[in-house]
């Protein structure tokens, strides 16, 4: 759900924003005219919460390299743009980004990258402060909602004033935290226009070694910045010991020790390093709390600063209330926490495809053809889980195919090898891969399970959902004319729903010879329409608890507390049921049926 | 100052609605005057999965999270998340729990005796730590009123009788941010959660039959040519055709005696049977000139 970032009460100027409503009415307030991303949780909800505004571009692109490129463009145009992906996001971008740092901007260009430690919905937690560090490029990392929005206005002013693009780096717990925000009026800036400058904006090595030393230049100049700014804030007292933090961590250490003596930097890159020297010689001891990797811990230990941090803290996950107080009382600062009487244990509770996913029925055929699946990012990246059970590689965005195509090559697969990819996912970074699948005649099959969304993130436009991120209609890629131009000679569309076609397509592909593609075409059942049918219900008498429906694991099918032959029938829960007729496909008494008119439950 | 800061936490099942019942916590905090934050996961989690978002609230709040055994407040949509979190709640503080259970496929850990890893409902579980442990039907009490969705509101309700927050404020965020067309009832069913009677402990359902092992697949390979019915339906993937045409048995041990690979082999090959019944004569099978 988003929130109209406009206050929602006339009269009321503070609202509650989550950190990525902030940092969207951070560049709202900066006069940005462009906003671009690509979807990726926690980093998602930026663009969708300002998609309404008529006052600036928003939108999304196929994926992170082009968005930052478009930004990178519209910044050399002159005017304010904001940049928003997820960490691992930024691995694709990263070609532009790394060189970006070289030309510097035209008007203020701002990347948000959504870290997500603790890997809530992410593949990795890679640390995007090492990015920062890589490419040269200040970084300003905001705690919470009020700081994501002053913190993005803020680095608009310092893209300009030191010419190069800033990172805003939020995690999970700043991105999707609500909290206050005192909202300020939006200053319109006027287009500056595209100023034609080769040897700034032509990265040959002629062009590019004049921009080396500069681009180090920039650094010092940043660095000596960073000593003054008022970004770093120090509070508490006491002279026994002091904590250097920042972002999210910075308020469980004040929630642990809250009188304690704290420097917070809002800008980790590049470090007020005389400054913490000055703040460390004030006390005896010198802690470093940062989520994930020592990067600031190892960047005082190289300036000879003394400090102690991942001994206590750890680098695994997400830090918390619990895990600060626990490792400033391994430190000795604090009593040890008393163990909490620990409840009875509970189920997991892993997430599911939904009621209804069309992408349930192509992973039921490809365990029972054995196949060995190259995986890829989305909700059916899910079908690795019981009972499915059908996916044995999931790496980074496009990378099924590719993967595919070394499995095949390899001959070490048992089965037929089948790359498993979305809508949104393919046209991301799949369509290379598939042209290497016909270049060295893989004898592989791609499954492309378009649902006409990005379903995983909740639901966004792409380039192949033929609508733009305000709804209006763009136009959509052709999946089938892209799979024969780039020369693949098998291609069927297949209706999932259609369990026996599916089946036998998928089958069919597998036994071409060299690269085939299948395309199913249901749509989501969530997004952008909830598809809601009839729902179905078991004809318990004529159940012979088999459980065959069973293996679809889907959430609407729920144990029955009846029993045939000693086993558990099943029932359908008719409030979540979508209608989608899989399970009555699957069940060989024929004892799933659909629920009768007038028979459907009220309000459910 | 941070030590002033309170907590409370919501936890249910992805698509229940806990992030919009956590955002009216929230708004009606702010509206009570109060610093709030409020934290949440989205993604993976909403797919059916364990959803939580913790509320901090105060004159100036730090943490977005909750300590364990800080907690004033848990409340739970559903049974097996209010054990999930309990921890959080400091001693003496409450919970709310729905007796609502949503028993996920994966907690079965063997279908033929239908053994699950939920958590039975007790109402005194938490008694030693001096909770205050309110246990509700929401969704009877959502339904009585008219509509089973404005459940959340009911639990609100019920949340709302062990804070110092004005009804006003809750009423107002409650119309500010309830679906448009559902207000009245939202609005009924929060004043009806305050008052709503503890939940009838629903009995644990009674234990089935239960088996002794698995049952046995005995194929009669003479008769069989081979054509994969039996494997493509078994639920439990227990048959497969080899590369020779041959039928194999690749887990016996999964068998639940269903008997779909018996009823739908054309050739009569399989058959199942019982664990510890001896094996059949292959004459014996053999009845009125008709194999079963």
């Amino acid at each position: 759900m988003t929130l109209d970032v406009e206050p929602r009460v006339e009269h009321r100027r503070s609202v509650l924003l989550s950190g990525n409503e902030a940092v969207a009415r951070g560049a709202v307030e900066a006069g940005a005219l462009v906003a671009v991303g690509y979807p990726g949780t926690p980093s998602t909800e930026i663009l969708e919460s300002i998609a309404d505004r008529d006052d600036m571009d928003v939108r999304w692109s196929t994926n992170e390299k082009v968005a930052l490129d478009v930004a990178l463009g519209a910044s050399l145009g002159g005017v304010r743009v904001l940049a928003t992906m997820k960490h691992v996001g930024l691995n694709v971008a990263a070609d532009t980004f790394m060189t970006a740092a070289y030309t510097g901007v035209g008007a203020g260009l701002v990347i948000v990258v959504a870290d997500d430690p603790g890997m809530h919905s992410s593949q990795n937690e890679q640390d995007t402060r090492a990015y920062a560090r890589m490419a040269g490029v200040p970084l300003l990392e905001p705690s919470d909602s009020a700081e994501a929005k002053t913190y993005t206005t803020l680095a608009f002013e310092i893209s300009e004033e030191f010419d190069t693009p800033v990172l805003v780096r939020t995690t999970t717990r700043v991105s999707h935290n609500r909290g206050v925000v005192e909202l300020g009026p939006r200053v319109e800036r006027p287009v500056t226009g595209f100023d034609r400058n080769p040897q700034k904006y032509v990265m040959i090595p002629g062009h590019a070694r004049g921009r080396r030393p500069l681009f180090l230049d920039r650094l010092k100049r940043l660095s000596k910045y960073v000593e003054s700014t008022p970004l770093s804030v120090e509070s508490g007292s006491g002279d026994e010991f002091g904590v250097v933090t920042s972002g999210i961590a910075h308020h469980y250490v004040r929630e642990v020790l809250p009188e304690c003596r704290i420097l917070k930097l809002g800008m980790s890159h590049p470090l007020p390093l005389e400054r913490i020297r000055e703040f460390s010689a004030s006390v005896e001891r010198l802690f470093v709390v940062e989520e994930l990797d020592p990067l600031v811990e190892n960047d005082l230990l190289a300036a000879g600063i003394d400090a102690e941090g991942k001994a206590f803290f750890t680098r695994i996950g997400e830090l918390s209330p619990d895990a600060v107080r626990d490792g400033f009382s391994r430190a000795g600062l604090v009593p040890k926490q008393i163990p909490i009487e620990s409840a009875p244990s509970t189920v997991a509770r892993p997430p599911l495809l939904c009621p209804g996913c069309p992408h349930t029925p192509p992973f039921l055929a490809l365990k029972r053809l054995g196949a060995v699946v190259t995986g890829d990012i989305g909700c059916y990246t899910l079908a690795a889980l019981e009972p499915l059970s059908s996916m044995d590689t999931c790496i980074a965005m496009g990378s099924s195919i590719g993967m595919a195509v070394g499995m095949a090559a390899s001959g070490g697969a048992a089965g037929p090898v089948v790359a498993t990819i979305g809508d949104s996912t393919f046209l991301h970074g799949g369509v290379p891969g598939l042209a290497d699948a016909v270049y060295s005649q893989a004898n592989i099959t791609v499954l492309i399970l378009d649902n006409g969304t990005t379903a995983m993130t909740g639901g966004q436009e792409h380039p192949g959902t033929g609508t733009t991120l305000q709804g209006t209609e763009a136009t959509p890629v052709d999946l089938v004319g892209l799979c024969e131009s780039l020369g693949v000679r098998d291609i069927r569309v297949i209706d999932p729903y259609d369990m026996g076609a599916t089946f036998s397509s998928i089958e069919g592909a597998i036994a071409h010879v060299g690269p085939s593609v299948v395309i199913t075409n249901r749509p989501c059942v969530e997004a952008p329409t909830k598809v809601r049918d009839t729902p179905y219900e078991v004809v318990s008498d004529a159940c012979t608890a088999c459980q065959a429906c069973m293996t679809a694991g889907c959430p609407s099918i729920i144990w029955s507390d009846e029993t045939f032959e000693g086993r558990r029938k099943v029932v359908i829960d008719p409030t979540t049921c979508t209608g989608c007729t899989l399970c009555a496909q699957l069940c060989p008494p024929l004892a799933i049926v659909p629920v009768q008119a007038g028979e459907e439950l009220n309000g459910g | 100052m941070a030590e002033n800061s309170r907590g409370l936490l919501l936890a249910g099942v992805g698509g229940q609605g806990v992030i919009l019942a956590s955002m009216i916590v929230a708004d009606a905090l702010v509206r009570a005057g109060h610093d709030v934050k409020q934290s949440e996961v989205h993604g993976m989690a909403q797919r059916g999965g364990s959803v939580f978002s913790h509320i901090r609230w105060g004159t100036n709040v730090d943490s977005p999270l909750v300590e364990k055994g800080s907690a004033e407040v848990l409340a739970a949509f559903e049974w097996a998340e209010a054990i999930r979190w309990v921890e959080y709640v400091r001693d003496g503080g409450a919970v709310v729990a729905d007796v609502r259970t949503i028993v996920p496929p994966g907690a079965c850990t063997d279908r033929r005796a239908w053994l699950t890893r939920y958590p039975a409902i007790e109402a005194d579980l938490f008694s030693d730590r001096r909770l205050k442990t309110r246990l509700i039907d929401a969704s009877a009490t959502a339904a009585e009123l008219g509509n089973a969705r404005a459940a959340n509101s009911v639990i609100l309700g019920s949340v709302a009788a062990f804070l110092d927050i004005d009804d006003v404020h809750w009423e107002a965020a409650i119309t500010q941010l309830v679906p448009k067309g559902t207000q009245e009832v939202n609005l009924a069913a929060f004043r009806a959660g305050r008052e709503v009677p503890m939940a009838r402990i629903p009995l644990p359902s009674s234990d089935p039959e239960g088996f002794s092992g698995p049952h046995q697949i005995d194929i009669r390979h003479e008769w069989c040519k081979g054509c994969d019915i039996c494997s493509r339906v078994c639920p439990e993937y227990c048959l497969a055709v080899n590369t020779d045409g041959e039928l194999t048995i690749t887990n016996p041990d999964a068998c639940t005696g269903c008997r779909l690979c018996e009823m739908l082999c054309p050739d009569f090959a399989i058959t199942i049977r019982p664990p510890q019944q001896p094996a059949t004569a292959p004459e014996r099978a053999v009845v009125g000139g008709r194999a079963r």
